[in-house]
């Protein structure tokens, strides 16, 4: 069998969940323009919420995905309310440092909680994979695009229709010109930050069932870099496609190149196009330029 | 107490040092310095030695992020370049430990140019991301580039000498780096009176404001990034002497993160503020190792939550500084000498 079109086939099915994951983080940004470089470790206590539920207590598929979204959503609205309400205003560093400092946080707690060890969700999908004709998927990766792709679409006409989410879009477009219209900004960041967390967390559940998950299931969040800077940070649309890419050349460069370094080609493939990108389009891809006034 | 702030000639307005009590707090320092050696065991050198380490390498990050205002999340591979640089130099080249110390430090300066030159058009996060992106690449190159770092085996280097003299015992090689970390910290402090220096806290304050007033902000971007990584380099170069051996895993991103914090819970842009905030990271650790140890008594499974929890004090260390003390370790130094110089009036 041809090895391409299982690469870019799996790649694809793995770029929706990078979508996913990105989508919580351009949720964040767009709203309160805050980097949170813990989106990977929202992901990860997302996956440990749902070990808990799951294998711990024994909660049925459905209402643990359920009871995961609202836990995700507390702690979003926790981590909004109780730290990033103080950085309004601060420069670039000291945000993303508390971002840094918090995704710390967040590591440690979850090996002192669930232990270093690594573990395995329970299986929560048909286990029979999925056969297109050009290429098999993974049954893990199937659903798990399927999933992310849901949520997406879900997150997407949120922002478009609800009430709720076009006052988030007013308050990403002017937050002046939103509060004067009535719009509660600040109630805003927290619906930001719930959201953002939802995002993550699904995302971490896939990422987890598909490999199992440990305190540093985080790691994969660095990857949503090369997403959100290939996607441009405040665009939805930019972030589904940024994932896909970023899922497609991770597979290719790792399927084709590995041979050639001995192994790792997937990890530091996306930070190289990156770098490629950025050099001719400092602002992403589809990124909005800043234009800067004294 | 002491009132007002006048001088009667430009040479005691333009001293580093500016009274006579600190300057002979500083001899007390350096004495200090000197004598500790004598008086302390192998493991306290070899504290002593990590946090000078740590001073060198802070003192650079805090030149680009704290005094240029670029953030920099690379620092870690910067000094990965310097310790390999001369590591390799002394076993494949026989180079004296001496001569690697600039080299790896020139090494690593080039690195950092070739990673600032492109990042000159992005800043704040765009910026930060393309360090972010340099760390991960030079990560995958120390891994896979076997034929000359022997991947993650690593370089093994035998005891560097000087002169034909063994640095090999701690208390030898403690000077050499107490007297690198000296250097290293002076030479910043008086980057700052010349016109490299203003050009970078200029930049850091507006940008677009400097370039008007003149600065180049391409070259003088490039600087920073330049002698930012040559203070990394040379401080990894310190390190994989001390360590004599040097792996990918001793400069992972973890290590950049650990310098910002230093430079942040010290003091962003402060010089000050990188030697305190080096020595509080590299302290608080050790003494949690010990406090926890003290409870072990207790409860034997209890230092199995060291790592955690290290990692928990270190996140929480940030972001409570980042949040109530802002300026770090440095504003708490000069608030506490404040109250105690104008004791008992309040202002």
């Amino acid at each position: 069998m041809d090895i391409l079109p299982q690469l870019i086939v799996s790649g694809l099915a793995t770029g929706g969940v990078y979508a996913l994951i990105a989508l919580g983080f351009v949720l964040i940004y767009k709203a309160t323009h805050i980097i949170n470089f813990a989106t990977g470790e929202f992901m990860m206590i997302g996956a440990y919420f749902c070990y808990t539920f799951m294998a711990l207590a024994g909660v049925p598929v459905l209402p643990a995905f359920l009871l995961v979204m609202v836990c995700a959503a507390i702690l979003g609205f926790l981590v909004e309310r109780v730290i990033l309400r103080h950085m309004l205003g601060q420069p670039v560093i000291s945000i993303i440092m508390v971002t840094i400092g918090l995704s710390s946080i967040l590591m440690g707690l979850a090996e002192i909680i669930w232990t270093s060890q690594f573990k395995n969700l329970p299986p929560m999908f048909p286990r029979a994979p999925l056969n297109l004709g050009v290429a098999v998927v993974r049954s893990n990766l199937a659903y798990g695009f399927l999933i992310s792709m849901a949520a997406v679409g879900a997150f997407a006409l949120i922002f478009k229709y609800a009430k709720a989410g076009v006052a988030m879009r007013a308050t990403a477009g002017d937050q002046m010109a939103a509060f004067s219209m009535g719009i509660n900004v600040k109630s805003m960041f927290s619906l930001a930050w719930a959201l953002g967390g939802i995002a993550a967390a699904l995302g971490g559940v896939i990422i987890g069932a598909i490999g199992g998950i440990s305190p540093i299931l985080g790691g994969v969040g660095l990857k949503i870099f090369p997403v959100v800077i290939l996607g441009g940070l405040d665009s939805i649309g930019g972030a589904v496609l940024g994932g896909l890419i970023i899922g497609v050349l991770e597979n290719l460069a790792g399927g084709y190149l590995d041979p050639f370094f001995g192994g790792g080609v997937k990890e530091v493939a996306p930070f190289v196009f990156m770098v490629l990108v950025l050099l001719f389009k400092p602002y992403g891809l589809f990124g909005k330029e800043e234009i800067e006034r004294l | 107490m002491r009132i007002g702030d006048f001088k009667e000639t430009y040479a005691a307005d333009e001293a580093v040092f500016r009274t006579p009590t600190v300057r002979f707090w500083l001899y007390l320092l350096g004495a200090a310095i000197l004598v500790f050696p004598l008086l302390a065991g192998e493991y306290l050198i070899y504290m002593a030695n990590i946090t000078a380490v740590a001073v060198v390498g802070a003192v650079g990050l805090n030149l680009l992020t704290g005094c240029t205002g670029l953030i920099s999340l690379g620092h870690a591979g910067f000094m990965g370049v310097g310790a390999y640089t001369s590591a390799i130099l002394i076993t494949k080249f026989g180079v004296p430990f001496i001569l690697t110390l600039p080299l790896s430090g020139l090494m690593a300066a080039l690195c950092g140019v070739i990673v600032g030159a492109p990042s000159l058009r992005m800043k704040g996060l765009y910026l930060c991301i393309a360090t972010l992106a340099a760390q991960v690449i030079l990560e995958f190159t120390f891994v896979h580039w076997e034929s000359l770092t022997h991947g993650i085996r690593g370089l093994n280097v035998p005891a560097p000498t000087l002169f034909g003299l063994s640095l090999a015992s701690g208390p030898v090689f403690y000077y050499v780096i107490m007297i690198v970390a000296a250097i290293s910290v002076t030479a910043s402090r008086n980057l700052f009176r010349t016109r490299v220096g203003r050009a970078f806290i200029a930049i850091r304050d507006r940008d677009i404001s400097a370039q008007l007033m003149g600065i180049s902000l391409f070259r003088y971007k490039l600087y920073a990034f330049a002698l930012s990584s040559f203070f990394a380099g040379m401080a990894g170069c310190l390190m994989v002497n001390l360590l004599k051996v040097v792996t990918p895993e001793q400069y992972p991103l973890h290590l950049s993160i650990q310098y910002l914090a230093m430079i942040i819970v010290g003091g962003l842009g402060s010089i000050l503020g990188s030697i305190l905030g080096a020595i509080f990271m590299t302290i608080v650790p050790e003494l949690l190792r010990s406090a926890l140890g003290l409870f072990q008594g207790l409860d034997p499974q209890i230092m199995s939550y060291l790592f955690p929890l290290q990692t928990v004090i270190f996140g929480a260390l940030i972001v409570g500084f980042l949040v109530f003390e802002p300026h770090g370790l440095a504003e708490m130094w000069r608030r506490a000498k404040a109250y105690f110089r104008l004791w008992p009036f309040e202002y």
